[in-house]
C-alpha cells in the first residue's frame, strides 16, 4: 500500500512544475514539463542515446545467450545442465555495482584487455569510458535475465519435433529457421524485455563506465542531485516507462507472455 | 539433428560465454591480492596486505555493520510478509487474490530507480527522516516477493492429501502443522531468507535513494569508485560483497532442488517470471 501510494504521488508530480523564481514546486497539474522535454534538443539526444543503447544491448545478449541455452537444453547431460545454470544464477544474484566495477578495471588502458591485445601483437584498444564500455557493462549485467526464457523455452520444445523435421529431410540450418526459431521466439522476445527495460532504467553503469548521460542520470540529477526538479525527474522517468509500454505491447503480439 | 559441427560450435559459444560470465569476477578476486595501489593488469606481486587495512578502516566496517543490520532486517520482514502472503494466497480465495500477487513482484519488476524514487519522495512528504528504518523498509518491499515465491511454490508441491492425512488421524490444526506442514516449508523459507539477504546486501540503487546518510557496503565502493587510493580497498570489499551473494545464493539452490537429479529449481530465478507476469497484467 505504502507503496502503491509512493508510485501513484510519483506519476501525479509529472504534471507539477518548478516555479523558476522561487524554485518551490507548484502543485497544480499542467505540461511544461514535457514541454521542455520535447524543445530542449539535450534531452532528446539523451533519449535517443538511452534508446538506441539499449536496443544494441538486447541484440548483443540474445546472441551470447541463444547458444548457451541451446547446449544446456538440447545437448548437454543432466549434470552438466544443471552447473550450467547454477553458474548463470549465481552472477544473476551477485552484486550489480561490482559487476560494473569490474568492467573499469579490465577496460582499463593498462586491464586485461589491452594486455591480451599486446601479447597477441595487435593494437590496444582505448574504450574505456565511451558508449563501447557502456555496451559491453550492460550486455554483461543482464545476460542471465536474458538466458532463463530462451532456455525455458528452448527446453520445452520435444525432440519428437525435431526428429520429425530431420526425418523429413530438413538439414540442421532449415530445422532451426522453420521450426526451432519459431518456438523459441515467445522465449527470446521475454528475454529481451528484460535487457530492454533494465537498461533503459539504469544511471549508474553510465556514469560508472562511460562518460555520458541516459535518462537515469537526468532524473538521479533532478531528484537527488544539483537540478534539484522533482517534477522535471518524474516526468523524464515516464519516458521509459512509455517506450517500455510500446515495447512491451509489440512483444504481447507474439506471445512472450503466454511462453512463460 | 544436429551434425557435428553444430555440436562443436553450440559447445564451443558455451564455454566461451560462461568465460565471458565469469572472467570479470575472477579479474577482482585477483585484483583483491594486488600488492600495488595501482590497478594495473597483471598484478606484480599478490598480498593479503588490503584485507587487514580494509577491516581496520573503520568506515568500511561501520558500512559492512549497517549492511548486516539492513540485510537482517529487511530479511526477518520478508520472511514474516512473504510467507503470511503465500499462506492466504495458497490457502484461501479472497477479494484481490490475483492484485495482491501483482502488487508484490512490483517493487522487483521495475527498475531499481523508479522503485527508489517512488520511495524516495513518499519518505520525504511523510517527515520521516531517512535512516537505517526507511533502508530496512525499502528493501523489504522487494525482498518479500523472493520469500513469497519460495513459500508458495514448495506449498504447492505439498500434496493437500498430507494434511487430510494428518486429520484423519486425528491431529488438530497446530499439531499438523507442526508434524506436517512445518517440516515440509522450512527449507524453503531458509531457502527464501537467503535469497532475501543476498538480493539485500548487494542492493545499490534502491538504497542511495532511502540511506539519507547512512552508508552501507555497497554504497561504500559507489562512493570510493573514484577515489584511485582507495580502489585497493574497494577491491577487498567488492570480493566479499561477491562471495556474501554466492554462498547465500548455492545454499538456496541446494536447498530447493527437488528430490530428482537435475531439476533445477525455479524458484531461485524469480525475476524473469515475475517482470513477465507485471508486464502481461500491465498491458
Amino acid at each position: 500500500m505504502v507503496y502503491l501510494a509512493a508510485l501513484a504521488i510519483l506519476l501525479v508530480s509529472a504534471f507539477w512544475r518548478l516555479d523558476p523564481l522561487s524554485f518551490s514546486v507548484v502543485h497544480r497539474l499542467g505540461l511544461t514539463n514535457f514541454q521542455i522535454l520535447w524543445r530542449e534538443s539535450v534531452y532528446r539526444k539523451i533519449a535517443v542515446r538511452t534508446v538506441g543503447i539499449s536496443a544494441g544491448v538486447t541484440i548483443t545478449d540474445v546472441l551470447l545467450a541463444f547458444p548457451l541455452a541451446y547446449y544446456a537444453a538440447r545437448l548437454a547431460g543432466s549434470r552438466l545442465k544443471a552447473a550450467i545454470l547454477l553458474s548463470v544464477t549465481l552472477p544473476l544474484w551477485s552484486s550489480y555495482l561490482v559487476r560494473i566495477y569490474a568492467w573499469r578495471l579490465i577496460l582499463d588502458r593498462q586491464g586485461l584487455v589491452n594486455w591480451t591485445l599486446h601479447k597477441l601483437h595487435l593494437a590496444s584498444v582505448d574504450i574505456s569510458f565511451t558508449n563501447w564500455a557502456i555496451w559491453i557493462a550492460f550486455t554483461y549485467l543482464w545476460l542471465p535475465f536474458v538466458f532463463f526464457p530462451i532456455y525455458a523455452s528452448l527446453e520445452r520444445i520435444p525432440g519428437s519435433f525435431l526428429e520429425a523435421s530431420s526425418d523429413m529431410g530438413a538439414k540442421w540450418p532449415m530445422t532451426l529457421r522453420r521450426v526451432i526459431l519459431p518456438l523459441a521466439l515467445p522465449g527470446i522476445v521475454a528475454g529481451s524485455i528484460f535487457s530492454f527495460s533494465l537498461t533503459l532504467g539504469d544511471y549508474i553503469t553510465p556514469t560508472t563506465v562511460g562518460n555520458t548521460q541516459f535518462i537515469g542520470n537526468v532524473v538521479y540529477n533532478n531528484v537527488l542531485g544539483v537540478a534539484s526538479n522533482q517534477p522535471f525527474g518524474a516526468a523524464f522517468a515516464l519516458v521509459p516507462v512509455a517506450v517500455m509500454a510500446i515495447y512491451l505491447l509489440a512483444a504481447r503480439r507474439v506471445g512472450a507472455f503466454e511462453a512463460l | 539433428m544436429e551434425t557435428r559441427g553444430v555440436r562443436i560450435f553450440m559447445r564451443v559459444t558455451s564455454v566461451l560465454v560462461l568465460a565471458f560470465l565469469y572472467v570479470p569476477l575472477a579479474v577482482i578476486f585477483l585484483y583483491a591480492f594486488n600488492s600495488t595501489v595501482g590497478q594495473k593488469w597483471p598484478p606484480s606481486a599478490l598480498t593479503t596486505h588490503w584485507f587487514g587495512v580494509a577491516w581496520r578502516n573503520t568506515e568500511v566496517r561501520e558500512a559492512l555493520f549497517t549492511s548486516v543490520r539492513a540485510a537482517l532486517g529487511a530479511t526477518v520482514i520478508a520472511l514474516g510478509l512473504g510467507s503470511l502472503a503465500a499462506f492466504a494466497v495458497h490457502r484461501f480465495k479472497f477479494f484481490g487474490r490475483e492484485a495482491l500477487s501483482f502488487v508484490l513482484v512490483l517493487p522487483i519488476a521495475l527498475p531499481g530507480i523508479i522503485t527508489g524514487l517512488a520511495l524516495n519522495s513518499a519518505i520525504s512528504s511523510s517527515g520521516l527522516s531517512f535512516s537505517l528504518l526507511t533502508i530496512i523498509v525499502g528493501h523489504a518491499t522487494f525482498c518479500v516477493v523472493v520469500v513469497y515465491n519460495n513459500v508458495i511454490a514448495r506449498l504447492r508441491r505439498t500434496p493437500g492429501s498430507l494434511v487430510e492425512a494428518s486429520m484423519d488421524l486425528g491431529a488438530d490444526g497446530w499439531q499438523t502443522f507442526r508434524y506436517v506442514i512445518w517440516p515440509n516449508l522450512a527449507t524453503a523459507l531458509v531457502a527464501g531468507g537467503l535469497l532475501a539477504f543476498a538480493l539485500s546486501f548487494d542492493e545499490v540503487v534502491v538504497t542511495i535513494f532511502t540511506a539519507g546518510p547512512q552508508i552501507t557496503l555497497p554504497i561504500w565502493i559507489f562512493n570510493n569508485l573514484l577515489r584511485p587510493t582507495r580502489l585497493p580497498q574497494v577491491n577487498v570489499v567488492a570480493m566479499v560483497v561477491v562471495l556474501a551473494s554466492f554462498v547465500p545464493v548455492y545454499l538456496a539452490v541446494r536447498l530447493t532442488r527437488e528430490p530428482a537429479p537435475g531439476r533445477f529449481p525455479a524458484e531461485v530465478v524469480p525475476k524473469p517470471q515475475e517482470q513477465l507476469a507485471v508486464a502481461s497484467a500491465a498491458v
